[in-house]
């Protein structure tokens, strides 16, 4: 319990921060609208109205657990209107993404590790590759793609593995070449062939290096995903809600998605984390 | 064998052109088998700094069940030397056979086992799977892989620590299974580099008394670099010394204790006149100057 205190109060700081922010972006706003009906207001009805705007410039964190909540509850989870419906279709995109990512950032740092005129020559381009404005490129790649008949989930999860093979590629370089050269002349006086230097030697070490760059990956995939969607005339997804919220002045949306898309990357992230503890625990790390 | 013998007759001839030893502890093993014999090996490296010379014209014979020991200042080649009969370096000239065929030859054909300065177990590994990695590389099946892991770690006095990883073990104990580990694919050389130097003298001792009884039983060749006079003198047939700048052989001293000695011969006077021959082959080297 002592070890949480410190999260708690830290948590607590914030949400009062963010009560006083409310307060203090929305008062102009509760203001004007009451001067415009010429009704005279008290200090405390000020405040109750920043809390309670219903299109204010920061949302109160009450405000946000409400429509988070109604948008969850009062839905069924297929309807258009849920966000467990937005945010699932968001985060199929992201897994597919993130899983094509993964496999091609690793296939590539494999290759980069193995031919080393490659380290020099090709991670130039893939780190330009990470240059070029994601939101300008994705409209492209709906449409191109969608040109070609493939539509949906895939042009999204192309986007999202676009952005999140990076970390893992440069997280697997480091950790194919992490091998004692020691270990490495070991496997070279037991005349050991690549492959077995490989599967007996770099990957076991690379393993802590790989669940570092997917627990940076998966929340980078995430946002790859919801970018993703922008482009597509807001039909579904966090990034629909996102668009809407903007288009009806609906802040009250917009932070509900934001919390959302906040809760599957934390969840995704310690999901990773975990798997990573395990596999760690079963390769003899001591504990 | 027979093809690995041809080499050898041919470079014989070589033999008187360049004796390079002063003293020539070889020579009266020479109706043995050979299994490392060197002949002007050089190897220069080419640093930023301009080209330091690691070995320069190296001769030296090692016969087969010999225990032999390089000892001299660091930089005076002997991990070089070390790594040149593995096959870990080329030399840039001269020329070296293991077991009659050249050092890449020995290397795939498996006929040696080196230990290095530090453990190396992979920690994702238990001790008896670190034993069977080089049996899994070599393709040795289930069956001989157990019974050679559970050989060798009773060699080595870890029977008990099948399960255990590796830094659950103390540095000696894991220094051991790096032993067996080198030993499970049974080869007939032992390379080993300083494989107690960053033991404390208590466990050192020990083990060094191990190794001479497995070196015993086990009737191998034994190649061992080392810091330490005592150690060399204690251990072995053969001392080699060697200087540094560039590395060279400077003395080849036979120290011919029986085959199971203990650690009392430390104490002996014939212990001593080695050790001062050692001392001051090394003094002659300049080995002290800095």
């Amino acid at each position: 319990m002592t070890e949480r205190s410190p999260v708690l109060v830290i948590v607590a700081i914030l949400i009062v921060l963010w009560y006083l922010a409310a307060i203090l972006m929305n008062a102009p706003l509760v203001r004007d609208a009451f001067e415009r009906n010429e009704t005279k207001y008290t200090v405390s009805e000020l405040i109750a109205g920043t809390l309670e705007a219903e299109r204010p410039i920061v949302p109160a964190p009450h405000q946000v657990v409400v429509q988070l909540f109604d948008s969850v509850f009062d839905y069924p989870p297929d309807s258009p209107r849920s966000l467990l419906y937005h945010s699932w279709v968001t985060l199929s995109a992201t897994l597919v993404g993130f899983a094509i990512g993964a496999v091609f950032g690793i296939l590539l740092a494999v290759t980069i590790v193995h031919v080393r005129t490659l380290e020099k020559s090709l991670l130039p381009w893939v780190i330009c590759s990470q240059m070029v404005p994601i939101l300008a490129i994705a409209p492209i790649v709906i449409v191109v793609l969608g040109a070609i008949g493939i539509r949906g989930l895939l042009p999204k999860s192309i986007i999202s593995a676009y952005l999140c093979f990076f970390p893992v590629t440069i997280g697997m370089v480091k950790g194919l070449s992490s091998p004692d050269p020691i270990q490495l002349d070991l496997m070279r006086t037991w005349s050991a062939n690549k492959l077995q230097v490989f599967w007996k030697l770099r990957w076991p070490s690379s393993i802590p290096f790989l669940f570092t760059s997917l627990k940076v990956s998966v929340t980078i995939s995430l946002v790859g995903a919801i970018v993703g969607e922008l482009p597509t005339g807001a039909q579904a997804g966090i990034g629909a809600r996102l668009l809407t919220g903007s288009y009806y002045g609906q802040t009250v949306q917009i932070w509900a998605a934001l919390f959302a898309a906040a809760i599957m990357a934390a969840s995704l992230v310690a999901l990773i984390d975990l798997t990573g503890r395990w596999t760690e625990r079963r390769m003899g790390a001591p504990t | 064998m027979a093809s690995g013998s041809l080499p050898k007759i041919s470079v014989r001839p070589l033999e008187p052109i360049r004796p390079v030893e002063k003293a020539t502890g070889g020579s009266g093993a020479a109706a043995q088998a050979l299994t490392v014999d060197a002949r002007d090996v050089s190897l220069t490296f080419h640093t930023r700094d301009g080209e330091v010379e690691a070995l320069s014209n190296v001769s030296l014979q090692i016969s087969d069940g010999d225990f032999v020991s390089f000892i001299g200042p660091s930089g005076c080649g002997k991990t070089t030397l070390l790594r040149i009969i593995a096959d870990l370096q080329r030399p840039s000239s001269g020329t070296i056979l293991i077991n009659g065929v050249t050092p890449e030859q020995a290397r795939l054909g498996r006929h040696y086992g080196y230990i290095f300065q530090a453990p190396a177990l992979y920690p994702w590994r238990t001790i008896e799977r670190n034993v069977a990695l080089p049996l899994e590389i070599m393709g040795f099946d289930t069956q001989e892989r157990r019974e050679r892991v559970e050989r060798y770690l009773k060699l080595v006095n870890l029977s008990g620590f099948e399960r255990k990883f590796p830094w659950q073990l103390s540095g000696g104990m894991q220094q051991r299974a790096s032993i067996a580990r080198a030993l499970s694919f049974d080869p007939e050389l032992l390379l080993m580099d300083e494989p107690f130097g960053a033991l404390d003298e208590i466990v050192r001792d020990h083990l060094n008394e191990q190794l001479l009884r497995l070196w015993d039983q086990t009737g191998k060749t034994v190649v061992f670099v080392t810091h330490s006079i005592p150690e060399a003198v204690f251990l072995s047939t053969k001392i080699v010394v060697m200087s540094p700048r560039p590395g060279r052989i400077i003395d080849i001293i036979p120290c011919d204790f029986p085959r199971d000695r203990t650690l009392e011969i430390r104490e002996t006077p014939e212990f001593m006149k080695i050790a001062q021959r050692v001392r001051s082959g090394l003094r002659s080297g300049h080995s002290y100057d800095e």
